[in-house]
């Protein structure tokens, strides 16, 4: 934990967090006093086997799931405890989501799908009032992810690399301070997945944007500045590649 | 704003939803066509109701009645002059009607209402009611037009064609009876009692338009007061003078040939019948007269088109004795009033019930008169509301059904909503305003069809009569040349709202249940 002191300060921190699913009558531990620290403007990966509670970890993160014990905090701030109205508020605000299976809306097309963490945070008056600029801001957002060609297609006319990228701008026109990716590669062939992770790494070095991805292919994680192995539960191992 | 949009989306993608609110537009039409139809009915039954009785009716408990009208009236103007618009004196008693029809005495009960026809017509819409002042209709279309101009006033003499007809029937009476003498005095001279049946025979069967022919003036007659003058004219009307309720006249038949519903007239204006009532002394006695029938009259109300007689006031009341010998002032047994402003009717009958001592009167107006029958409608069409309204209801289980299917469906959207940021208020406001939207749409569409089913009832109507050959409405049972209908703005917008609200109710049970998805379980499915 040395390394600590001499890295920049730690935007998102988990601190022995346990937390277990009922399944039927059995408990099944997912996470076993996990701690980690995340540092601001870092590519942080975290690796492990399925099962190995990787996910479970970026949720508890994200504020999507409570940890049963420990505590998540950010800059310093214990976050988890907070009501559902905060945490709702810090999801759209402060956090941006990627996730394996795109999950993107399929009623809406690209554009709309970009633009619905704003359609979220302002209410229908707002919206309507600053519109121009929010779609604006979505047109930045999806020219920087390179579809701007395809901004009244629906989810199901796109393909899965095009879909990952959509979701990536979605996840960005809300202004994140933390990117949490969750397998953004898995279901993409090799090329378009290292596509993916250019794009992550392109927006984390140019906007200083805090990356966490979670994967269980080594090649993928292999390319972030920071690797943390995840096993039963518990963290095995933390790599760091120099710079 | 993602709520709209995202609704705005279900709505225009799932359009199974919409399958669910196909019963809700049914049941919004349905409600619609049955109110308006049945308060068109019950509305044209007040009417008539109203029409036939006044706003006001002054009774006396008693059938002798109370001495002088002009005094009565006088005392009813003296306490509520301001809202009185008319008044009209009236006896009402029972009676007995004969008249001879097909060779058989018909006799029904019956109510006589002696009136002033002139008074009774500024109290209520008395020539609404009277035959020769409306068209008659066959299969909607107009057979017969109205025999009087709608200006007249209604007074105790025939039309023409209610003359043209006596006439023609006395004349045939003359001729069938010269007929007969001839045959007496032939059958004097000779035994010829099989001639006089050969001809008795013939005479009936060439003779269907008039079938009361046969002998009106026998026996019964022959102590009526109404016939003393008899001898002088043979055309001259009896003395007393009738409209007579429809229902007492006449029976339904169906008509062989076309299948439709026809009436046949027992007795018609022109006819002499015989009344008898009881005189107004201590104890009553019978009292017979005779009676001409000016003209028919149809309130549509089956109970008073099947009991009541309008007949001349004077005569009934020189018939009952209601004279005072004294001072020669006749008796009444009620008075008829017409307000100015109905609404003001329960203050009047107070001021009445002042004037008008309980113990003799009862005051009341045509509402409380016929209480129980307008009680009765009242509460059928709320037993048919609840029950159309349960129809409904129904409906609504059918959307909360589909949209627990399409919550279920859209699990994995919502765990992206939560991601987002989206509250579980704002995901349960998703799925409640797609059932508000869900009913507005079923209710509104609704509306129209029931409108346009109400407007068009009649097209349709004889739409159906055409397909299946039978008429669902016959103008001979209901009196109506069509169905009437009253739209009402507060009936329909209270169904529409009503539906709405069931549309609401029905998504909040599955819009609870998304709200309360845990994201991660739900982003979990694939």
């Amino acid at each position: 934990m040395t390394e600590t002191f001499a890295a920049p300060a730690v935007h998102l921190e988990a601190v022995a967090l346990d937390k277990s699913y009922r399944n039927g009558t059995d408990e099944v531990a997912v996470l076993r006093g996990v701690n980690l620290q995340v540092r601001k403007g870092e590519f942080l990966s975290l690796i492990g086997q399925s099962g190995s509670g990787k996910s479970t970890l970026l949720h508890l993160l994200g504020l999507l799931d409570s940890p049963d014990i420990g505590e998540i905090r950010l800059e310093g701030k214990r976050i988890d405890h907070l009501p559902a109205k905060t945490r709702d508020e810090l999801r759209n605000r402060v956090f941006g989501f990627v996730f394996q299976f795109y999950h993107l809306l399929p009623e809406l097309t690209l554009i709309e799908n970009v633009l619905s963490p704003l359609m979220i945070r302002y209410s229908a008056w707002d919206y309507w009032t600053q519109r121009r600029e929010l779609r604006e801001r979505a047109l930045r957002m999806i020219e920087q992810v390179g579809l701007s060609h395809r901004l009244k297609h629906r989810p199901s006319q796109l393909s899965g690399g095009e879909m990952q990228r959509a979701a990536i701008a979605r996840s960005l026109v809300a202004q994140p301070e933390l990117l949490l990716a969750d397998e953004p590669t898995g279901n993409l062939d090799v090329n378009t997945g290292n596509g993916i992770i250019d794009l992550l790494e392109k927006l984390n070095e140019d906007h200083r944007l805090t990356i966490l991805m979670v994967t269980h292919d080594e090649g993928i994680a292999q390319r972030a500045r920071r690797l943390v192995r995840l096993s039963q539960g518990r963290v095995d191992r933390i790599h760091e590649r120099a710079a | 704003m993602y709520k709209i949009l995202l609704c705005q989306r279900y709505l225009r993608t799932r359009y199974i939803a919409l399958a669910s609110i196909i019963s809700v537009m049914l049941g919004v039409a349905t409600m619609i066509v049955v109110n308006s139809v049945m308060s068109g009915f019950s509305h044209q039954m007040r009417d008539r109701i109203h029409g036939l009785l006044a706003d006001v009716v002054i009774e006396s408990h008693s059938l002798d009645g109370v001495a002088d009208a002009d005094l009565q009236m006088r005392i009813a103007r003296e306490v509520a002059n301001d809202y009185i618009e008319a008044i009209t004196p009236t006896v009402e008693v029972y009676g007995m009607l004969n008249f001879n029809f097909a060779g058989q005495w018909i006799t029904k009960p019956v109510t006589l209402i002696g009136i002033d026809p002139e008074g009774k017509s500024k109290v209520g819409p008395l020539r609404k009611f009277l035959d020769s002042y409306n068209p008659v209709y066959e299969d909607g279309k107009i057979s017969r037009e109205a025999l009087r101009p709608a200006g007249d006033e209604p007074d105790w003499e025939l039309s023409p064609r209610a003359w043209e007809y006596r006439r023609d029937k006395i004349d045939r009476q003359k001729w069938y009876e010269e007929q007969l003498a001839a045959l007496e005095s032939e059958r004097v001279a000779s035994s010829g009692s099989k001639n006089r049946e050969e001809a008795g025979e013939k005479h009936a069967s060439s003779d269907e338009a008039a079938p009361a022919v046969d002998d009106p003036f026998a026996n019964p007659f022959q102590t009526a007061p109404g016939q003393g003058d008899q001898s002088a004219d043979p055309y001259d009307l009896a003395r007393g003078r009738i409209y007579v309720g429809i229902g007492l006249v006449s029976y339904p038949y169906r008509d062989p040939e076309t299948g439709h519903m026809k009436l046949m007239m027992m007795a018609q204006p022109g006819d002499d019948v015989r009344i008898s009532t009881v005189t107004a002394g201590r104890p009553p006695e019978h009292a017979p007269y005779l009676a001409t029938i000016v003209d028919v009259f149809k309130s549509g109300m089956t109970e008073y088109d099947s009991s009541l007689i309008f007949c001349n006031l004077d005569e009934l009341q020189n018939v009952r004795g209601m004279l005072s010998p004294a001072t020669g002032k006749r008796a009444i047994t009620s008075l008829h009033i017409k307000l100015k402003d109905y609404n003001q009717a329960s203050a009047v009958v107070e001021r009445l019930k002042s004037a008008f001592p309980p113990d003799q009167f009862a005051v009341k107006t045509w509402e409380q008169k016929q209480g129980p029958l307008l009680a009765a409608v009242e509460i059928e069409s709320a037993i048919l509301n609840v029950l159309l309204f349960l129809i409904i209801a129904v409906a609504g289980f059918g959307i909360l059904a589909i949209f627990y299917m399409i919550v279920v469906e859209k699990t994995r959207d919502i765990g992206i909503l939560k991601a987002l940021g989206a509250s579980s208020g704002g995901i349960m406001s998703i799925f409640l305003s797609y059932g508000l939207a869900l009913g507005v749409v079923g209710s509104g569409v609704g509306v129209v069809l029931g409108l346009l089913f109400v407007h068009y009832i009649n097209e349709i109507e004889s739409c159906i009569t055409w397909v299946t050959g039978r008429k669902v409405f016959d103008e001979t049972i209901y009196y109506f040349p069509e169905i009437p209908t009253a739209v009402h703005p507060s009936m329909v917008i209270s169904v529409a709202l009503g539906a709405m609200l069931i549309a609401v109710l029905a998504s909040v049970f599955p819009a609870r249940r998304a709200a309360r998805l845990h994201p991660v379980v739900a982003l979990r499915r694939e």
